[in-house]
């Protein structure tokens, strides 16, 4: 902390308080996997095209994200095994706690990424300015002029492959491919074995000490992965404070490096009012829940209803650096398959109703599918 | 305009007039649709700004440095340079545990070490006469003080009244975060009904009742127990009106009133 203090103060030493600070104005290392954004803000992709549009980049680094589970359905899983899949194909270090008794085992359920060989088109739209910036340099160049940048061309065609995609979209239909999984910065522990939480914090706390944050140089995106966090199976009964005493310190050390933090947590088994201090520690907040298979009245109401798997709630979107509160132009969004493998995330559609019900025609702000959120980039 | 506007806010907590408040004790009450935080950002830059020539004691305990001087620096108050300057004292308790076993003792422990190096901070202020203005004693957030010590009331108690003594020995103001809908359900030992009971200002943060919005972020409710000066009796003031944050400042407006 001191260190990073002392930073600030040189960095003001060199310029005044109003002009851009060096670190932001100068191009940013390329790494892969980590995109940078305003407020000296830097994101990891979640593992979803549409959730890192919606959040306005992705996960931010330095951020705990929770996920409410729904009690009744895992959908939380289908969030967390996209977030660990991107992170193991940018091979970034990972950490996973879980409450099965082999959480390596839940690493063969993760998804592949759909190979763009075989796709028509990669679902790129959050990588624009790589492809627009090859579109300018050939438009620049004139076809005749070619040739005399054919080797450089091709030299860069190759970097191209070589340099991996923000975010991927994930077939959930196949497996990772098991060499991804046999990497060495894996780490899995199972919460049995920690009932006071003292071995997962030790875990967590060598974790991040290897992903240190020192100013605007950022090294290797780390990825925590809490699944499930409080289930009654792990016997965290009565620990109720050393449960948010485990995530108040977690956060602080996410804080200082270079990692984001992502937990489930089932906190319909939580008292309430450790359910709010949960959600403050948060700095992005979301929910899922499952949508009953046979509800005709929604089924009604909501166009596409028979294609949804579940309902995503963003109640909060981390605000680190700024005072200024993100507010979305929908906050519940519909987790659908598409082509039965990739998830997308659309906003909720409200079915056309014939006037002589007296319902509303397509109210204004629900028609249409998934808009540019304003915070995109 | 935006002077005026913000004169909303420090109209009902009386600081209208480059007026501080002297030995009183703000509440700012959040939720967690509505953060509180901005009315701590637009506090610290009023009482950092060379006009209150005041003193800063931010307890920090929810965000490091970093966070505060980038937040501070685009309302135009470089954050960096009043610690420098010895304006601002910035306690950094985001790591703030307590080591060992959890019992009364060592949090005990902790809590008095976290008192001396306030009233350290504090006394030194007194010295260097940087205290024209007053001194100001800001925890942000006090929830996670509650959380480092497991829950234990008494202990926080202890230390929110040794800080309120403060109030009156140096003439210190302090000013609280906490969050209002952790205690909403019915817990018979609650923080926040203590610190009800000692603020003289309460500034309650809600989302609107219709939802969000993109021109409004919330409500702000204000209440001032205080006595006004000279007058002899006291009057509770109540106020209500909505706020925009933005990157630079905050707006406040009565409903309906907004000027686009």
């Amino acid at each position: 902390m001191a260190g990073d203090g002392a930073g600030v103060r040189s960095a003001t030493a060199r310029a005044s308080s109003f002009s851009r600070s060096p670190a932001v104005a100068s191009p940013k290392p390329e790494i892969p996997g980590v995109k940078h954004g305003p407020n000296g803000a830097a994101f990891v992709s979640s593992g979803i095209p549409d959730l890192d549009r919606i959040l306005g980049g992705g996960f931010q680094l330095g951020t705990v994200v929770m996920v409410m589970e729904d009690p009744e359905a895992p959908h939380h899983l289908l969030l967390l095994r996209n977030f660990m899949a991107q992170g193991l194909v940018h091979r970034q270090p990972l950490l996973f706690a879980s409450p099965s008794k082999e959480p390596r085992a839940f690493l063969g359920t993760l998804p592949s990424p759909v190979s763009a060989s075989k796709d028509e088109r990669p679902r790129s739209t959050l990588v624009p300015d790589l492809d627009a910036q090859d579109h300018e340099k050939e438009l620049r160049i004139a076809w005749q002029y070619k040739k005399y940048f054919g080797e450089q061309q091709n030299s860069e065609l190759h970097n191209k492959d070589c340099r991996q995609e923000f975010c991927n979209d994930f077939d959930l239909r196949k497996p990772l491919e098991r060499q991804l999984l046999n990497a060495q910065h894996i780490d899995c522990i199972s919460l049995l074995d920690s009932p006071k939480l003292g071995v997962l914090q030790d875990h967590c706390s060598t974790f991040l000490s290897k992903l240190p944050r020192n100013d605007g140089n950022i090294g290797y995106a780390g990825r925590v992965a809490i699944q499930s966090l409080c289930a009654p199976q792990c016997g965290h009964f009565e620990m109720e404070w050393d449960m948010v005493s485990f995530i108040r310190s977690l956060r602080a050390m996410v804080r200082s490096s270079n990692a984001v933090a992502v937990i489930t947590c089932p906190t319909s088994v939580l008292p309430h009012s450790f359910s709010k201090r949960w959600q403050h520690l948060a700095d992005t907040l979301l929910s899922v829940r499952a949508i009953p298979d046979e509800d005709k009245d929604m089924a009604k109401l909501l166009t596409g209803y028979h294609d949804m798997i579940g309902l995503l709630h963003v109640h909060k979107v981390a605000q680190i650096n700024s005072q200024v509160p993100v507010i979305l132009d929908a906050t519940t969004f519909s987790l659908k398959l598409q082509r039965r493998r990739s998830l997308v995330l659309e906003r909720l559609n409200q079915a056309p109703v014939d006037g002589s019900t007296g319902s509303p025609y397509g109210t204004p702000g629900t028609s249409g599918s998934l808009k540019c959120s304003s915070i995109d980039f | 305009m935006t002077s005026d506007a913000s004169n909303l806010l420090d109209e009902a907590l009386g600081l209208g007039g480059g007026r501080a408040f002297v030995g009183r004790v703000v509440l700012v009450e959040d939720c967690v649709e509505t953060s509180g935080a901005f009315v701590l950002h637009h506090l610290m830059k009023r009482f950092l700004s060379p006009e209150s020539r005041g003193t800063l004691l931010l307890v920090a305990l929810a965000h490091p440095f970093s966070h505060y001087d980038r937040i501070l620096r685009k309302m135009g108050c470089n954050l960096s340079g009043q610690r420098d300057s010895n304006k601002l004292h910035f306690l950094d308790m985001l790591r703030m545990d307590f080591p060992g076993q959890i019992d009364g003792k060592t949090i005990e422990l902790g809590f008095s070490g976290l008192f001396s190096k306030i009233q350290t901070a504090i006394e030194v202020a007194a010295m260097t006469g940087n205290n024209n203005g007053g001194i100001t004693i800001m925890i942000d957030d006090i929830s996670m003080l509650e959380i480092a010590a497991h829950g234990c009331l008494d202990e926080i108690l202890d230390f929110l009244h040794y800080c309120i003594t403060l109030t009156s020995e140096h003439g210190c103001s302090l000013v609280i975060l906490n969050h209002g809908d952790v205690y909403s359900s019915e817990e018979a030992t609650s923080l926040l009904s203590h610190l009800e009971y000692l603020a003289d200002i309460v500034v309650k943060t809600e989302p609107l009742a219709t939802g969000l919005a993109a021109d409004v972020h919330g409500q702000l409710t204000v209440l001032n127990h205080g006595s006004f000066e000279g007058q002899g009796h006291s009057m509770s003031k109540y106020r209500n009106f909505q706020f925009k944050v933005k990157e630079n400042c905050a707006e406040f407006f009565y409903p309906g009133s907004r000027k686009t």
